[in-house]
């Protein structure tokens, strides 16, 4: 009987992955506050990460679902919001903003819950209507909520100002960091293939016992909790929020991340948030140019490679060193091959 | 005036039209269905269908092309739900429950136009299939406990084990998108299997197969029967595999039932022939 | 009552605008199965058409109505040909993606060309207005909701009584067999987009009359607007599209009527979650069913 084979064992799979996260996090950290990097691209680096979190959490609803909701935005909000009125209140007590953002994600958890409810019960194109117009219904709240409440609460259009500017590249990366491993690990567990196999075939999926409501609203729940704590970062980077930035063009910018990137590859998204985050800012002069050619990218790619650029590729490291591994013990067994091929769709193992 | 003798009757049960394999007759059947029927808008699809299934039996639902015989799946299943008519599985009544519930009730199936998780690798679909035997939740997922690797590792080896049905354990870390078409409608089967079903439906297992690979067919789903101790049901247009392996058969057209019984009273019964095959011209 | 009568006929007018081009998201669907999310920046281009050709070109009004809406069309069909029919057999969310594509880069690329900001729409049209009961109704009005019923009135004739008409109805009902008729599958719905797109451009035209700017994103609120507009009426229902449009203009002229303007928005899209969440297939659409 031919196992699947893993070459390097099961603990110390978990102990490469996380000593190189933590050198990658301990050497930045020390470039951004030693001031080899400067302020500028430190915030530009924060960004990044959160646009990380952003992607990789829709691409839960949307790869590893297989559903379309354009209202991805409106957690981000729901997150930012939540977060920033926390902060003020704590005065900026930077020991308070995991919490805030904690409390972030669990409020845009609940709006998943609340939006997810009637939008699940539908199909395609549907859910996509209905996810927008929820998307755009929070925006309009955010922006009118001070009329009806009769205080100050949003600040409405004038933007809610002074937010205690908490995040930093540690506490941002340590988020990013922790949103991959829980997606991660989710998606590698029955409860993630429970979820992809509502993308693949969900009459299916019913026969075989599976709860699809159940599995749905988890990866939708799941999605908007991460996309409310990117918003808590986005909100403690900024500084002000304004509900006009959380609208319908948001929601699909990070579509087109996730898109590009490959939905249903958590690599690709990790990569294409990260280019295209990055690229705009070393592209500053042809800020204009910029949507055009982002447009044009999404058409063409569409076009000619509908499953994204990386497809439902999932890079593992670990899966890497096997291969290395084995190519260095002279790999003449042809059998290696099967396992190897297997490894493409990331190791079931970890 | 005299008084009115009434003479006392004896009431016998009427016995129903339904009939299953003797061995089996001490047992509840694992599927008792009552006048089971359904209507589209106008379109009656089913109507007043009965069939009982023995607890080991392997059960043959034929018919010409249309005839219903997915629809009553479907129905089975609650794919649609019955508009008359019940359904009772290993003697409880399903009326009301949904596809999930009756797959954790015991009915597993498979579909005319195969239905895997073409994206996922063969073990995956099969573990999708072993879901409810695993008992750990999102937390224990999410943390990696000792009850993950536990439930992981014996659904990874109840996956081989029954992969190895078929011989396809070593295809297990194959896209099941890329097989070919034989191997696909045989994972469908393993999948169905991965769910602990008491009752199997086989919605044609063997179309587009070739005689060398449905005789293997027919030795297989008697091996599954033999070893799982399952009933199971199958449509099929086959009729070597029908009447090879099929113990009780049950004849469908435009939604009745025009026959019921053993492969050879189905050979010889003259409405099925006409079904199948049409009448007799008259003066030829 | 002269203030309500007033609203009501600016709701008319408005909803007259948001069925015209409902008309071409249900034709769409109906017949490919895509939201078409470019058609509402499809009327941003009408717009600059027209200001194009009177502020650049200096030619009559009516010119620049012939050209805008001349202009809608051929971009329509301009688009299913270039970035849908590749599509034609890939699966649905790519295509959706591709019309969010597609319109985001009409939108970007009029704010290249034409900046940011607005510009201003000459006057297309002019006329008198009139008076009945001593209610004032401008021509602009008149106009909208005299042109979009005659419109609405010639579309469901060409849809019901004409041999095209007739093929449209097919290829939505079964694209397969359509084809297996001898019907030229791909220039029936090249035929159905020129068709919407040539409504939108009418509608743009009749938009410019109301509210005569043009900007980059305008299409972008419209559009969603008069997409709420065809799910409302069922999408792929033509009768629906023209309700559905009417409804969503009087309910924005009531919010606005009561002093809640700022909330316009906000309940459109409440009207959208509310019909699908209770009747998803919309007031008149059908349900479709999956075979199993």
């Amino acid at each position: 009987m031919k196992k699947n084979s893993t070459i390097i064992p099961m603990p110390f799979r978990y102990l490469i992955n996380i000593v190189l996260f933590a050198t990658f996090l301990f050497v930045m950290n020390s470039l951004i506050t030693s001031g080899a990097i400067s302020k500028y691209y430190a915030g530009v680096i924060s960004f990044i990460g959160i646009n990380i979190i952003l992607a990789v959490s829709l691409n839960v609803a949307t790869g590893y679902l297989g559903q379309l909701p354009l209202g991805h935005a409106g957690f981000m909000a729901v997150g930012a919001y939540t977060s920033a009125l926390i902060m003020k209140a704590a005065a900026g007590a930077g020991i308070a903003f995991p919490f805030a953002l904690i409390a972030a994600g669990l409020v845009a958890a609940l709006f998943g819950l609340l939006i997810g409810m009637p939008a699940l019960r539908l199909k395609g194109d549907y859910l996509a209507i209905l996810t927008l117009g929820f998307g755009e219904i929070i925006r309009v709240i955010l922006l009118n909520i001070d009329n009806v409440l009769g205080f100050k609460f949003t600040n409405g259009a004038a933007g809610l100002q002074k937010i205690p500017k908490t995040t930093t590249f540690l506490i941002t990366f340590i988020f990013v960091g922790i949103t991959c491993f829980v997606i991660h690990t989710m998606m590698k567990s029955r409860h993630g293939r429970a979820i992809l196999s509502i993308r693949e075939n969900e009459i299916a999926a019913e026969s075989c016992g599976i709860n699809t409501t159940y599995y749905k609203t988890l990866g939708f729940v799941v999605s908007a909790f991460f996309a409310g704590i990117a918003g808590g970062l986005y909100a403690g980077n900024i500084g002000i929020l304004n509900p006009s930035a959380f609208g319908f063009m948001k929601s699909i910018e990070i579509l087109v991340m996730v898109v590009l990137g490959g939905m249903g590859s958590m690599f690709g998204s990790v990569f294409s948030a990260t280019v295209l985050t990055a690229l705009p800012e070393m592209l500053r002069s042809f800020a204009s140019y910029r949507m055009v050619a982002y447009s044009l990218v999404l058409v063409i790619v569409m076009i000619f490679k509908p499953s994204g650029l990386m497809g439902t590729y999932d890079f593992s490291l670990n899966g890497l060193l096997d291969k290395l591994i084995l190519k260095i013990k002279g790999n003449s067994d042809s059998g290696g091959g099967k396992a190897l091929s297997g490894k493409k769709e990331g190791n079931a193992n970890e | 005036m005299s008084k009115f003798q009434r003479t006392p009757v004896k009431l016998v049960p009427v016995p129903s039209p339904n009939i299953i394999p003797e061995r089996d007759v001490n047992k509840t059947p694992i599927l008792e269905v009552a006048h089971l029927g359904i209507d589209f808008g106008g379109l009656t699809a089913v109507d007043d269908f009965n069939m009982a299934i023995g607890r080991t039996e392997i059960a043959g639902l034929i018919g010409p092309n249309g005839a219903g015989k997915t629809t009553v799946f479907n129905l089975l299943t609650k794919v649609y739900h019955p508009s008359r008519g019940t359904i009772m599985l290993d003697g409880r009544d399903t009326a009301g429950l949904n596809t999930i519930q009756v797959n954790k009730l015991g009915i597993a199936r498979t579909f005319q136009n195969i239905r895997l998780f073409k994206d996922l690798t063969v073990s995956e679909n099969v573990l999708i299939g072993l879901h409810n035997e695993m008992d750990y939740h999102l937390p224990g997922a999410v943390f990696r406990l000792p009850g993950y690797w536990k439930a992981e590792k014996i659904a990874r080896n109840r996956a081989l084990e029954l992969l190895s049905i078929f011989d396809m354990q070593d295809l297990a870390d194959s896209k099941a998108g890329s097989l070919p078409y034989g191997a696909q409608r045989r994972l469908e089967i393993v999948r169905a299997l991965g769910t602990n079903p008491s009752l199997l439906l086989l919605d044609e297992p063997a179309a587009g197969m070739n005689p060398s690979e449905t005789t293997e067919l027919m030795e297989n789903i008697q091996k599954i029967r033999d070893t799982f101790q399952i009933a199971i049901m199958l449509i099929e247009h086959d009729m070597s595999l029908v009447m090879g392996i099929c113990e009780g058969i049950c004849v469908l057209n435009y939604g009745k039932v025009i026959a019921k019984g053993s492969p050879e009273d189905i050979q010889s019964n003259p409405q099925v022939i006409e079904a199948y095959l049409g009448k007799k011209k008259e003066g030829n | 009552m002269s203030l309500v009568i007033s609203q009501l006929i600016n709701g008319l007018q408005s909803g007259s605008i948001y069925a015209l081009v409902a008309l071409g998201y249900s034709m769409v669907y109906g017949i490919i199965m895509l939201l078409n999310f470019a058609h509402g920046d499809v009327i941003m281009v009408g717009a600059y058409v027209a200001w194009l050709v009177i502020v650049s070109f200096s030619l009559p009004p009516a010119i620049a109505i012939a050209l805008a809406i001349i202009a809608c069309t051929v971009l329509g069909v301009v688009i299913e040909k270039v970035a849908y029919t590749p599509l034609r057999k890939s699966p649905r969310l790519s295509l959706l993606i591709t019309a969010i594509g597609i319109s985001f880069l009409l939108e970007n690329l009029a704010q290249l060309i034409f900046g940011a900001g607005s510009q201003q729409v000459p006057t297309l049209i002019t006329g008198p207005s009139i008076d009945i009961a001593g209610q004032h109704i401008g021509f602009t009005a008149i106009i909208t909701i005299v042109v979009s019923v005659v419109s609405m009135v010639a579309l469901t004739f060409l849809v019901q009584k004409t041999k095209m008409g007739k093929a449209m109805r097919a290829v939505s009902e079964d694209m397969g067999t359509a084809q297996l008729m001898g019907i030229n599958v791909n220039s029936t719905i090249s035929f159905t987009f020129a068709v919407g797109s040539a409504l939108a451009g009418i509608g743009s035209v009749l938009y410019c009359c109301a509210y005569p700017q043009a900007s980059p994103t305008m299409g972008a609120m419209l559009g969603l607007k008069a997409f709420v507009a065809a799910v409302l009426g069922g999408i792929g229902s033509l009768p629906g599209a023209m309700l559905g449009g009417f409804c969503i203009g009087i309910a924005e002229a009531v919010v606005s009527a009561v002093g809640l303007s700022v909330w316009k928005d906000g309940v459109v899209f409440a009207i959208l979650i509310v019909v699908l969440i209770f009747k998803p297939t919309g007031i008149l659409g059908k349900v479709i069913n999956e075979k199993v």
